[in-house]
């Protein structure tokens, strides 16, 4: 008995205001703009009966969904979501790989405080860090400053508001989120593994390649995913340091909503936008099981 | 056996200035009397002092922190009993769906969340404010809170909690007596992770607060879209330093305790 | 001055503390303990011996109330135990990982049990220091249990266990952790500990040296099964198959074809060409039956030359020879290539030793030497 009370109250909990929101975002995308408060119709009358639930269901179509399809910007941002995404996923994974293979080879005593260190920014307020940025990658912030006053360029680099901001931006605050992952699986490698590569004949970088990189893959995996999922939908990195030529679906989705208060397509964008995530999702917790299952 | 090498040294070298760096120069820009960013004025705390004069902010503050506070601490307990349920409670019907649904929001794009629940706090009629928030905070947090406490738990040794029902507990009472404080220091980051989470979500809130409640993040983003602001300078270089005196005390006290548990051990084997 | 032998067991009146009737336990297709019925008597210390896997530590988690049988029935002093949970039972258990809380202190550990029965703090105070003292750990009250070794820590689980006073203590291999010289101490303070207690124990083992120890009766089991329950002494020298035989200490099987030759008495033809064995058992063979004689090494007499009043003898060769300080085990081929090990004490000195490798000797024992068994 106790055991369902403990089973229910959290189950209850996330399957009114994690499961139900989604069939709600759903049926909104499936209806009509109104000059009403909600802004949307039809609305759902259950005292209207039967047949007030068959009008509704008629009601609801797929006019937004067309939309998305007949106006260039949706499309063209879902795709620029999509490279933006996977190329900082790449790049991320390119710093923060060194930096994770650096902690793992660290002495011993220095590994309490490397890891305080990294988590130290993961602590600190994403909305800042992202702001940081502003103040440097401006047309008269800190960058351009150093760069002139080193003379090694003579015209201020323009970088904010555009989409380099925003990879670097990207970078910056995941680069935790790939360390970690990484650094796990890297700790849990057997040194002596490195060693009998090498007396079998490997020099470091190839034992490097053959062994290190294959066994910490699915920290690599893990990571990636930590990063990709969340950058596909990012609002507040390419709201601050992009430009109005940054297309992502995120800020599209925003916009959409708060500028243009149409509430119908907005919904249409955020269900296309899970249908495209629900497979890497899917994949990622595949990925966590699995590395649960090997771990018990 | 490792190898600390010069690449190894050089790319932890980097890749902590790349992380640190940003900091610290908005630390550095914190104490420009100038307003502008560019020219050097001299050192003031200025900014420091229109931010407390700030109404607005002080207000926001406010907001943010009781929505802190009431969300993590249901998110605690809501994501503690999750996570027993994932750990202990087997095979059950539903299970699937459960622990997806656990899972997902770790991933799931901010938008999407605060949308959804946006859509929901209207349809079923009610009005958004602070309480609005609350709830979207804790449904995110707790699935947080239950990824650290599940995994503490999964190392956690059974059998403790067998003596304590051998020795006359009540399921409920072994928990209490012997589960919970062992598993505390988890259970304790679950909260400070939840805090820091709610503390710092801008979309979430933008869907799910009302004309009454303004969160901090709200009013800095407001204030940041324009560009650079001192006093937002300002409020960041102080959170920044909450935040590293709260993680170094953290670490430093974790230190120390490891420390004298082994020599607890190692004296102990000796007696 | 003769003792009274406590064998309850034998005793038509007496009423046991633990009656398992009938239990069958299953974990999906795996059947764990299968249609077990025993009864065990108050102040006994009862040992469940047995490999891995035979269900005995499933017994006991079924006693303490952490799994409930599938079919039949548990009764402790009288009263069904189905659906009682662990901590409304007049049951302790001692964990074999000892499961002592970090975060309490000794005393708290030990006061842990008394406090859920709302004792009293003053006579709770008494109780713990009885304990204390009973397990000699009174300096180490303040301590937690990271603080203190390996061998503090069993006393620790010991005296948090009888704290309670339970009619019944379940011990899961308790001495599993600790080394040769210290277990043989602890094995009997235990034993006294029991005694002075006057409390039931179960004591769950797969070392036979313990449980042959300790216990005043033992219970062999085997998939689920209990095999053979007799006193230490009746399980070594009395085994009732050669799976029980076998499994306690050093035993030869000699397998061969049974025919009466008297009474009690029968012929075991063992190999063609050479003299029956003959042995003495109350076991009632059919003539002909495939019979074992099950010998231990101790009981075999080795001699250069061939005795003279012996019941049964042999000739073989030894082809192995095991020191092992006050004894020595041969290993002698004898026809038919069976090895059999015969064990003596090393009364004289090595150099002086009678026998040595590929020596002849006989091999002698009397005619109440071996068990003979029929499986």
């Amino acid at each position: 008995m106790r055991r369902l009370f403990l089973i229910a109250v959290p189950y209850l909990w996330l399957l009114a205001l994690f499961l139900i929101p989604f069939v709600i975002v759903l049926k909104i995308a499936l209806s009509d703009t109104a000059l009403a408060i909600p802004p949307y119709m039809p609305t759902l009358d259950f005292a209207g009966g039967w047949q007030a639930i068959k009008d509704f269901f008629s009601a609801l179509d797929m006019e937004n969904f067309v939309f998305l399809t007949e106006d260039d910007l949706y499309w063209k941002s879902y795709l620029s979501s999509l490279q933006i995404a996977a190329v900082s996923t790449v790049l991320t994974l390119l710093v923060g790989y060194p930096l994770a293979y650096g902690m793992a080879m660290a002495p011993d005593e220095w590994r309490p405080t490397l890891m305080m260190l990294m988590i130290l920014p993961f602590w600190t307020s994403f909305l800042i860090r992202v702001y940081s940025w502003m103040g440097i990658l401006s047309n008269e912030g800190f960058l351009n400053q150093f760069l002139l006053w080193t003379g090694l360029i003579s015209e201020p680099l323009i970088i904010l508001n555009t989409n380099s901001a925003v990879y670097i931006g990207i970078v910056y605050t995941y680069l935790p989120f790939m360390v970690l992952p990484i650094y796990s699986a890297l700790e849990k490698l057997d040194g002596s593994l490195l060693e009998a590569a090498e007396d079998l004949g490997c020099s470091r970088l190839t034992a490097f390649w053959l062994v290190t990189i294959p066994l910490s893959k699915s920290g690599i995996i893990a990571g990636s995913f930590l990063v990709f999922i969340p950058a596909l939908g990012e609002f507040v990195i390419p709201s601050l340091l992009g430009g109005s030529g940054t297309l992502m679906i995120g800020k599209v989705l925003w916009e959409e909503f708060f500028s243009n208060r149409d509430w119908p397509v907005a919904s249409a964008v955020a269900v296309v936008l899970l249908l495209i995530l629900i497979i890497p999702i899917i994949l990622f917790q595949r990925n966590e099981q699995k590395e649960r299952e090997k771990n018990q | 056996m490792r190898r600390f090498t010069w690449f190894n040294a050089t790319a932890l070298t980097f890749g902590f200035v790349f992380l640190y760096l940003p900091m610290i120069i908005l630390v550095i820009y914190s104490f420009n009397a100038s307003k502008l960013v560019t020219v050097w004025a001299g050192f003031s705390t200025k900014w420091y002092a229109e931010l407390f004069q700030n109404d607005a902010f002080l207000d926001a503050a406010w907001v943010t922190l009781q929505v802190g506070v009431a969300s993590s601490t249901l998110a605690t307990i809501l994501g503690t009993m999750a996570a027993y349920v994932l750990v202990r409670a087997g095979r059950f019907h539903g299970r699937t769906l459960f622990s997806g649904m656990i899972y997902a929001p770790l991933v799931m794009p901010e938008v999407i969340t605060g949308l959804s629940l946006l859509l929901l706090f209207i349809g079923i009629g009610l009005d958004r404010g602070i309480f609005t928030i609350i709830l979207a905070h804790t449904t995110f947090s707790m699935c947080y809170v239950s990824v650290v406490v599940s995994s503490r738990l999964v190392s956690f040794d059974q059998s403790l909690e067998e003596a304590a029902l051998d020795l006359g507990c009540s399921p409920f009472e072994s928990f209490r007596l012997v589960t919970l404080p062992i598993i505390a220091p988890a259970v304790i980051s679950g909260w400070l992770l939840a805090f820091t989470l709610s503390l710092d979500d801008l979309v979430i809130a933008s869907f799910t607060s009302g004309p009454s409640a303004t969160t901090l993040p709200i009013k800095i983003f407001s204030a940041v879209r324009l560009g650079v602001s001192p006093e937002i300078n300002a409020l960041s270089t102080l959170m920044i330093g909450i935040v590293a005196i709260g993680v170094i005390s953290a670490s430093i006290v974790s230190k120390r305790a490891a420390v004298k548990q082994r020599q607890d051990e190692q004296a102990a084997d000796r007696s | 001055m003769e003792q009274t032998e406590f064998a309850p067991w034998n005793d038509p009146t007496a009423t046991p503390l633990i009656q398992f009737k009938g239990v069958t336990k299953r974990f999906g297709d795996f059947t764990a303990i299968d249609n077990l019925s025993q009864d065990i008597f108050e102040c006994e210390f009862f040992a469940l011996l047995g490999p891995s896997g035979c269900g005995k530590t499933t017994m006991m988690r079924m006693l303490a109330g952490f799994d409930q049988p599938t079919e039949g029935q548990i009764l402790i002093a009288g009263q069904d135990m189905a659906g009682i949970p662990p901590n409304e039972r007049a049951v302790n258990m001692m964990f074999q990982s000892y499961a002592l809380f970090p975060h309490l202190s000794i005393f708290d550990n030990i006061a842990f049990g008394l406090k859920r029965m709302k004792m009293p703090s003053a006579q709770l105070n008494e109780r713990v220091q009885e304990m204390l003292r009973l397990t000699r750990l009174e300096r180490f009250a303040k301590r937690k249990p990271h603080q203190i070794s390996g061998g503090q820590r069993q006393r620790v689980a010991l005296a948090r266990s009888l704290a309670r006073a339970p009619k019944l203590l379940l011990l899961d291999e308790p001495l599993g952790a600790l080394d040769k010289k210290l277990r043989e101490e602890t094995q009997f303070e235990l034993m006294d500990i029991q005694e002075k207690t006057g409390t039931t124990f179960v004591i769950v083992t797969h070392d036979q040296e313990e449980a042959m120890t300790v216990s005043s009766r033992v219970a062999v089991m085997d998939e689920g099964r209990i095999m053979q329950v007799a006193t230490p002494a009746n399980i070594y020298e009395e085994p009732d198959s050669v799976y029980v035989a076998d499994f306690i200490g050093n035993v030869n099987i000699i397998q061969g074809k049974a025919s009466k030759t008297g009474d009690d008495g029968y012929d075991i033809h063992w190999a063609d060409g050479y003299a029956p064995i003959q042995a003495k058992t109350s076991r009632q063979l059919d003539e002909g039956q495939t019979a074992f004689v099950a010998l231990r090494p101790e009981k075999i007499t080795v001699s250069r030359d061939k005795p003279t009043d012996a019941g049964n003898m042999i000739k073989g060769e030894i082809v192995d020879i095991a020191y092992l300080g006050n004894m020595s085990t041969y290993h002698v081929k004898i026809p038919g290539g069976l090895v059999i090990k015969a064990q003596s004490a090393n009364t004289r000195r090595l150099s002086r030793r009678a026998f040595t490798w590929e020596d002849e000797v006989w091999l002698s024992w009397t005619l109440t030497a071996g068990s003979v068994l029929s499986e």
